[in-house]
């Protein structure tokens, strides 16, 4: 018997509700944690500590863009259709995180350097990234015919996360051109453990979300799945 | 992955097993089982939308099956789409022309694409009697003119497996006379056709059995299935020259 | 064997997109002139301060190049989609890179002759003195075309058969095609002012460094934007 591309999978593991009360908790905690035990900063004052939640999400991102790249890679590989209900999902919650993250720059860009754009290399960088995404979830919704929508997205989803690094640099080169900016995110060790247990509390909320979007997809397509079942019904078994 | 084809696909020129394709939820086609022997002609009928022009897409690698698997001379259409493409020639509605080259350009392309580059092309524009018109743009020609163009890409190919939509639409009496004569002369060679009718009249004493698409499946055909005249499968399956076109 | 048919049907996809365009003129002309029209934009939105053209010439040009030539690539599988001509495409057999390297070839050559007249009429408009050695000009401007037009062969293999595809094209090619212009028009603007700090160099060689990455990546997903 061979497979094909519909092969049924049988239900998904859902995901377990303790995992998203504990990201939740866990995250509060961060935040209280990250808040009491950092000092004010010395020239930003408590503006510093948007940086606690704002290079999380810049991680996640970047997370659920390697999600992408891998899932889509293995996609096209096995044809296995659960890889791209995943690179789908966590396309999604990559983006959202993405437009946090944007958002976040502005609201440190906007007392820092007195305008809520900068053409600095990161908020650059990471608008071009967010517009990949955006192309990535256009085309998904484009496209109706399930095959086709999956090796569609998947070379697009490949080719996006091989331009991040390339984006990444260009972008940098082209601002350092113009005028070489002081970096003031330096981090103080003391910052260090309230931001890498923030790093720790987004992935998981990441993961959570991450993991009921695909839960959903799978359901969606489960239903598609008992449609084939019942329209080959009695013919050959 | 290579699935490797049962033993007896091997002797097969059309293998189709349990073949379904969806479009959206709609399910076309529900698992459709269709064994063609090499130099076997099938004639495929069925209403508007019953999915044969789709089940012909799919042997044809312009689609993939939603699940089931079908083979081509032992050729997997899932993957071994290139040895398949290597065997068959799919006829359809769509001409597939380029409208701004003209008739010998457009052969000329289809010769090097079929990797036939030396394809005597003058000759196929003479059997398909398109001379006159040799070096005119595409874009002049009449949908009867096109067919015959697109007849000619098929009499250069000389597929072993032909897929036939609807071939005898929009062909004159003589180019009805054209394709039956191009049909018996793969037959003769050893070719099997799946050849798709809504009207069985032209193809007779071409085919050799005519099956029917009913809810997305292969059927028998019943005698009630063919509109013309109360004909039966019988009278349509006769020898050449037996049932004679008035 | 097969190799060689590749390469035969490289030549003559690419000899049938070149005759269809050149014998439905409108096609490139329009094109052209889409690119002049949006020079004249440019050049009315940047005033008329004749330092302020010459320093955005360079961006300019690249955006009049990239915005007529997307019309381009989505009319390089029109000429497929009337009449049902992809489908033969797809049902000849043989290696589908080839189709890729084809449609690429053309692709290239149709843009790089647009790009010529629209660079020339873009260099008067912005008064910008043709350099002595237009001839390498000329050519670091082929390395930005090939990341072009190798990144927008492939995504108007897509969008030309989605729905929405005016819109889908763009919006999935600019996003990606930012490093290759930002290397294409950081490089030309260094060759047309003189290159003081001696950084052409490494945007050159950047470019290029691009057009590989996205020519091999291209290469290898075409297959399967195409078969389905």
């Amino acid at each position: 018997m061979s497979r094909n591309d519909t092969t049924q999978f049988g239900p998904p593991r859902p995901a377990p509700a303790w995992l998203g009360w504990g990201a939740l908790l866990f995250f509060l905690f961060t935040q209280v944690y990250a808040v009491v035990t950092s000092p004010a900063d010395a020239m930003m004052g408590h503006l510093q500590k948007i940086l606690y939640v704002h290079v999380p999400s810049a991680w996640v991102t970047f997370a659920a863009f390697g999600v992408v790249l891998v899932a889509s890679i293995h996609f096209l590989w096995k044809e296995d259709e659960r890889a791209d209900l995943l690179a789908a999902a966590s396309a999604e919650v990559g983006a959202m995180f993405c437009g946090l993250t944007l958002i976040q720059g502005m609201l440190w860009g906007r007392p820092t350097w007195g305008v809520w754009w900068s053409w600095d290399a990161r908020l650059t960088s990471t608008l071009v990234l967010f517009l990949i995404f955006v192309g990535y979830l256009a085309l998904r919704s484009f496209v109706e015919d399930p095959h086709r929508r999956g090796q569609w997205s998947a070379a697009v989803g490949i080719l996006g996360a091989i331009n991040v690094p390339i984006v990444w640099m260009s972008v940098r080169w082209w601002r350092t051109l113009h005028q070489i900016q002081s970096d003031p995110r330096e981090v103080a060790p003391v910052f260090l453990r309230g931001w890498l247990l923030n790093v720790a509390a987004f992935s998981l909320i990441a993961v959570w979300f991450i993991w009921k979007r695909y839960e959903a997809a799978r359901y969606e397509r489960a239903a598609e799945h008992a449609a084939q079942a019942a329209a080959l019904g009695g013919n050959n078994g | 992955m290579t699935s490797a084809a049962p033993l007896q696909t091997r002797q097969l020129a059309l293998d189709a097993r349990g073949v379904a394709r969806r479009f959206g939820a709609r399910w076309i086609l529900r698992g459709v089982n269709l064994q063609v022997q090499a130099g076997e002609m099938v004639g495929l009928l069925g209403h508007n939308g019953c999915g044969k022009s789709t089940f012909m897409r799919i042997v044809a690698t312009l689609l993939k099956p939603s699940a089931g698997d079908c083979f081509v001379y032992g050729a997997n259409v899932k993957t071994e789409g290139d040895d398949v493409r290597h065997h068959v020639g799919f006829f359809s509605h769509i001409p597939g022309l380029y409208d701004d080259l003209t008739a010998r350009e457009n052969l000329a392309f289809a010769a090097t694409m079929l990797g036939f580059p030396a394809a005597d092309i003058d000759a196929a524009l003479e059997r398909v009697g398109l001379t006159h018109v040799t070096h005119e743009r595409v874009r002049g020609f009449s949908a009867g003119m096109q067919r015959r163009l697109s007849l000619a890409r098929l009499i250069l190919q000389r597929p072993r497996l032909l897929l036939l939509d609807e071939p005898y639409n929009n062909l004159d009496v003589a180019g009805i006379a054209l394709m039956n004569s191009f049909i018996r002369e793969l037959n003769a060679a050893g070719g099997a056709a799946v050849v798709v009718l809504h009207d069985l009249v032209p193809a007779q004493g071409v085919l050799d059995r005519t099956v029917i698409i009913r809810d997305g499946r292969v059927h028998e055909p019943r005698p009630g299935d063919f509109g013309h005249d109360g004909a039966s499968p019988q009278a349509i399956t006769l020898p050449a020259g037996a049932a004679g076109i008035s | 064997m097969a190799f060689r048919d590749d390469m035969r049907r490289i030549r003559a996809i690419v000899w049938k997109d070149l005759t269809t365009e050149r014998r439905s003129k409108a096609g490139f002309n329009s094109v052209v002139s889409l690119g002049v029209t949006i020079l004249v934009l440019f050049g009315l939105a940047l005033g008329p301060d004749a330092q302020a053209l010459r320093d955005a010439a360079a961006g300019a040009l690249w955006l009049a190049v990239l915005f007529a030539g997307v019309l381009a690539f989505n009319r390089s599988y029109q000429v497929e989609l009337d009449g049902g001509a992809l489908e033969a495409l797809l049902l000849y057999p043989g290696a589908r890179w080839a189709i890729f390297a084809g449609k690429l070839i053309a692709n290239l050559i149709f843009v790089s002759l647009m790009l010529v007249i629209v660079v020339a009429v873009g260099l008067v408009l912005f008064g910008v003195r043709v350099p002595a050695q237009w001839p390498s000009l000329l050519g670091l401007m082929m390395l930005g075309v090939v990341g072009i037009v190798a990144l927008g062969t492939f995504y108007a293999a897509m969008s030309s058969r989605s729905r929405a595809r005016e819109v889908l094209l763009p919006l999935l090619l600019y996003p990606m095609l930012i490093p290759v212009l930002l290397a294409a028009m950081m490089a030309t603007k260094l060759f047309l002012s003189g290159d003081l700090m001696n950084e052409l160099g490494t945007w050159v060689s950047l470019l290029g460094a691009f057009d590989v990455i996205f020519l091999v990546a291209t290469f290898l997903a075409f297959e399967y934007v195409i078969e389905v």
